[in-house]
């Protein structure tokens, strides 16, 4: 099938939902409404850290046009992302942990209604010491000042140490050993659209709910455990996505509350949140810490890395558990690295909780380490981008922490985005004030496991035929704009051998659609491309036959093309494809076939060797053009490249989109965005117009350049292409901010303030906070090791 | 510690005795008339009290440009304007940007190009490009920037949106 030329994948098409999107038929949660709905508002915390005493909620009832009232009590039972780390209440029990944290939910016949009646709910708090940083969470260790009761040590969530290989020999064996700090400041999905759920609830004891979420299987099942409803009696849909990034990855209190307050009044409820509520339901990115100790040989070639990683979480585990582990796991799948060590913490704080944003933990070490290696290549006297062409991971090897690297084109996207940029030409030739920075990266096509262990596939497809020719695809994934709806079409299309607009496709409703994990990890096109390839290939073996029988063609000289089923010799001896899918219902029957997809078992197997591992990894170079006024520090980004090897490119225009977007986002999170907060725990900048991001005109142009380095692992060669784009922008904004003045910030995001007191000599050095980490887990490759083929 | 929503007001409002009207809006071309709160802004009226729900919302406070509607012709934030002072002028939604059944060739142009991605800011996207456009048929893409400058996109980084815009300008939509 490879060599066959395509018809569908590699085409620029629309998107199978991109008119509906462009005249306004798109319903997303919030545009639906049910007969006899009622509007559900969240009482929040106004203290960052406090003790609930009591909770009146008698005067709220009472009020005119409420219909229910619940509190923590209502329901009690605890969840979490992470099965292992179910710390979150729908409404809080005893405790509040951050401003924000719901306390008390209503439905009620109208917003307004609702809004008032929470003016009339008495809270009795106890306030408590808040911890708003990690080093007053790691200072904080006496029981007394717990934020969590259920972790071992104090306001530690979570931390791991590793020793990959001979540490101590690694450094010996260095001419050079270079250390540095860096800060990476949290910040906010900011998706256009603000959360909302709809929940309905029959007397046939069954619950509906639609929402903006964008791992409906997740959310089913934490629907199941805290409403104690069997997931066969629960249905989840999720509604058109607008705007995820991560932020609506995680099950939340407002969609277990808009099902039990429809449970007890027996009509529909919808929650939608306000823009500051999405500021404090939160997930964004971590702000995390780093240091990094380097030893180098004198012509720049890597002998040992050690790196220290300090999550600051917010108030409770979400997605945490993996992002600490993932601010350790990528460093070494981009250059060769014979030893590496990694040491991780992930505190607790009295903040929104943070979770996984575009790059789920690997933009902030990806930052430290590509400066660093900036850094390293200026003291060295060698060009940067030289320094990483000479120590590029090979394909079909093995990293040092046991990640299998199949496929790698970041040479030739170096090599293209330095061609492309005239960096040679540039590098150190602008005039000051001007200046010009590079970078790479690599990420992972899906996480290799699930979040709940289980042997089941990550990803199922449901393909049926009728007779009069429709295909009709069912898949749990969940369109958030990334095209997803959009891949499943192309790629049925494409094994048929028809027009991916005469596909329907069924999406993201856990009773229509078999399971698909979500849309994180960039999982999608690998897992359910390969899924419905799969099913469709089912269907084709029973279509192939009869279509044989029919032409009197041997089986293996057919193929599907222009609608038809036909001999490849005799492109003349044809059948429709409806007349095929005709003639093989009457033979078979009724015509329906699934594929599923896992990934590959690893090679690895020490603890936490879970995280990082992936079908296959994919790799980007960038390359920043900015200019900096030296009075001002305003900095303008002129113009960024972007080579990203994607495997294949499904379709050309939505890989250059997650591009660009990407971009977009990187320059955001670099010079402009970030989540924090003031003493009393409330957040500084919460509404769209104090919380910068960039606008057209901040945003420059972009050009990306698609390799393609087609992977066995993936559909038709194809690799992420969602989120791998943001990596290398961010530390080749600071590389190139270096180049323009001479200086360096260590500190995201990069203001004109930062960077003037840098220019004056006043911007001090990161500090990093010293902490007792657990002695290491020690790995080394080759032992246990089993690579399989893929067959 | 949450900020005052339009919401809380709307409730005093409503508790003064602050009584409903009939309000006559000319919406994509026919009149609508509409039993409404007075002090409904003109984004609550049209998803709430006509169900146009192709307006979107995304802060309710003018920052984000996501409910962008024209009034007569000019792109106006449809959160920060009552249904009551709507009366009179002509009002176009998203909806009201086809022709004939036919998709405008911005909403064409749009999801040709690969401009659309969650498509949550495009409707108000598309307006203001309408708007700027019947004013300026050949705008440079930098005047184009400036003219969509105040409507944030997280998806797209911008760049398919200007490219469909210059489509439409350029005169090549299929």
């Amino acid at each position: 099938m490879r060599e066959k030329k395509f018809s569908v994948i590699g085409k620029p098409l629309r998107k199978v939902d991109a008119l509906a999107k462009s005249t306004g038929d798109t319903r997303y949660a919030d545009d639906l409404e049910l007969s006899r709905m009622l509007y559900g508002k969240l009482l929040r915390s106004p203290l960052p850290h406090a003790r609930i005493r009591g909770i009146k909620t008698d005067r709220a009832a009472k009020l005119k046009g409420v219909y229910a009232v619940i509190t923590g009590a209502d329901l009690p039972e605890r969840f979490g992302i992470m099965p292992s780390t179910q710390d979150e209440e729908a409404l809080a029990g005893e405790k509040v942990r951050h401003v924000g944290d719901p306390v008390a939910a209503v439905a009620a016949s109208s917003e307004a209604v609702a809004e008032e009646s929470l003016k009339l709910i008495e809270v009795d708090y106890e306030p408590l010491k808040p911890i708003l940083s990690i080093e007053e969470a790691l200072a904080c260790t006496e029981e007394s000042e717990r934020i969590h009761a259920w972790n071992r040590r104090a306001n530690i969530q979570k931390a791991v140490s590793f020793e990959f290989g001979d540490v101590v020999q690694g450094f010996a064996q260095a001419d050079q050993i270079f250390e540095d700090t860096f800060f990476f400041q949290g910040n906010a999905h900011l998706p256009m659209e603000q959360h909302c759920a709809l929940a309905q609830y029959g007397p046939e004891d069954k619950l509906t709910i639609w929402s903006s979420t964008q791992t409906p299987h997740y959310l089913h099942r934490a629907l199941s455990k805290v409403l104690k409803l069997p997931m066969s009696r629960i249905r989840v849909i999720a509604a058109p996505v607008g705007g995820g990034f991560g932020g609506k990855s995680d099950p939340f209190s407002h969609e277990m509350c808009a099902s039990k307050l429809a449970m007890i009044t027996g009509r529909p409820v919808k929650f939608t949140l306000t823009r500051e509520e999405t500021f404090y339901v939160h997930r964004g990115r971590h702000p995390v810490k780093m240091w990094i100790r380097t030893g180098v040989k004198n012509d720049g070639t890597l002998q040992a890395m050690h790196f220290r990683s300090f999550l600051d979480g917010g108030g409770y585990s979400s997605y945490g558990l993996a992002t600490v582990y993932y601010t350790g796991a990528l460093q070494t799948v981009s250059y060769k690295l014979p030893v590496y060590k990694f040491e991780g913490v992930r505190v607790f704080t009295n903040k929104p909780p943070c979770g996984p944003k575009r790059g789920h933990g690997t933009p902030q070490p990806r930052f430290a380490l590509e400066v660093h290696l900036d850094k390293i290549a200026d003291k060295l006297g060698i060009d940067p981008v030289e320094l990483r062409l000479k120590q590029l991971v090979e394909p079909d090897s093995i990293t040092v922490n046991g990640l299998r690297v199949s496929t790698t084109g970041l040479r030739e996207c170096i090599e293209k985005a330095a061609a492309r940029a005239e960096w040679k030409k540039k590098f150190h030739q602008l005039p000051y004030g001007r200046g010009i920075g590079f970078a790479a990266s690599a990420y992972i096509s899906g996480a290799g496991l699930p979040i709940y262990w289980n042997g089941m596939p990550h990803s199922g497809v449901q393909i049926r035929l009728d007779r009069g020719g429709g295909i009709t695809v069912f898949c749990g994934s969940t369109d958030i704009g990334q095209g997803s709806d959009s891949i499943l079409a192309y790629v049925v299309a494409e094994e048929f051998g028809v027009d991916p607009a005469d596909i329907r496709v069924v999406t993201a409703d856990t009773d229509l659609t078999p399971v698909d994990l979500g849309s994180y990890s960039s999982r999608v096109t690998v897992m359910t491309g390969n899924a419905a390839i799969q099913a469709c290939r089912k269907l084709k073996e029973m279509l192939f036959q009869v279509a044989g029988e029919a032409l009197e063609v041997p089986v293996d000289d057919l193929e599907m093309a222009e609608g038809k089923v036909r001999s490849q010799s005799y492109p003349k001896r044809a059948i429709s494809f409806a007349e095929c899918v005709e003639k093989a219902e009457t033979k078979f029957g009724t015509l329906g076939a699934t594929g599923s997809y896992s990934p590959p078992k690893y090679p690895a197997n020490y603890k936490g060797s879970g995280v990082g591992l992936t079908p296959a990894y994919s790799y980007s170079a960038s390359i920043v053009e900015l200019s900096c006024d030296p009075e001002t520090a305003e900095i303008k980004v002129e113009k960024v490249w972007i080579a990203h090897d994607c495997g294949r490119a499904f379709n050309p225009l939505l890989v250059e989109g997650q591009s660009e977007g990407s971009v977009y986002m990187a320059l955001g999170e670099a010079l402009m965005e970030e989540q924090v907060f003031r003493k009393n725990g409330l957040h500084k900048f919460p509404s769209i117009l104090d919380y910068k991001s960039p606008t057209t005109l901040e945003t420059p142009e972009i050009e990306t350049i698609l390799i393609e380095t087609n992977d066995p692992e993936g559909p038709y060669g194809a690799k992420e292409a969602g989120q791998g784009f943001l990596l290398p922008v961010i530390p080749a904004v600071a590389n190139a901010l270096f180049d323009a003045i001479g200086v360096r910030i260590d500190e995201l995001p990069i203001t004109p303030d930062k960077v003037l007191r840098a220019l004056e000599g006043r911007l001090k050095p990161v500090s990093v906070p010293s902490f007792d980490f657990p002695p290491p887990i020690k790995w080394r490759p080759g032992e246990g090791v089993e690579v399989p083929q893929k067959s | 510690m949450m900020r005052k929503s339009r919401k809380e007001s709307t409730a005093k409002l409503n508790q003064n005795g602050l009584t409903k009207r009939l309000l006559r809006l000319r919406v994509n071309g026919e009149v609508k008339e509409v039993a409404t709160e007075t002090n409904k802004t003109l984004l609550e009226v049209l998803r709430e009290d006509l169900g146009l729900t192709g307006t979107k919302h995304g802060c309710e406070l003018g920052e984000c440009g996501t409910c962008t509607v024209l009034i007569d012709d000019e792109p106006v934030l449809s959160c920060l304007v009552l249904g009551v002072e709507s009366e009179d002028a002509d009002i176009v939604t998203v909806e009201g940007l086809m022709r004939d059944g036919r998709p405008h060739p911005l909403q064409r142009a749009f999801a040709d190009l690969g401009a659309t991605q969650c498509g949550y800011c495009i409707p108000g996207i598309l307006l203001t490009s309408r708007a700027l456009l019947d004013k300026n048929p050949h705008p440079t893409r930098e005047q184009i920037r400036e003219a969509l400058a105040g409507n944030l996109c997280r998806c797209t980084g911008y760049t398919k949106i200007l490219d469909a815009v210059e489509l439409v300008v350029k005169g090549e939509v299929a």
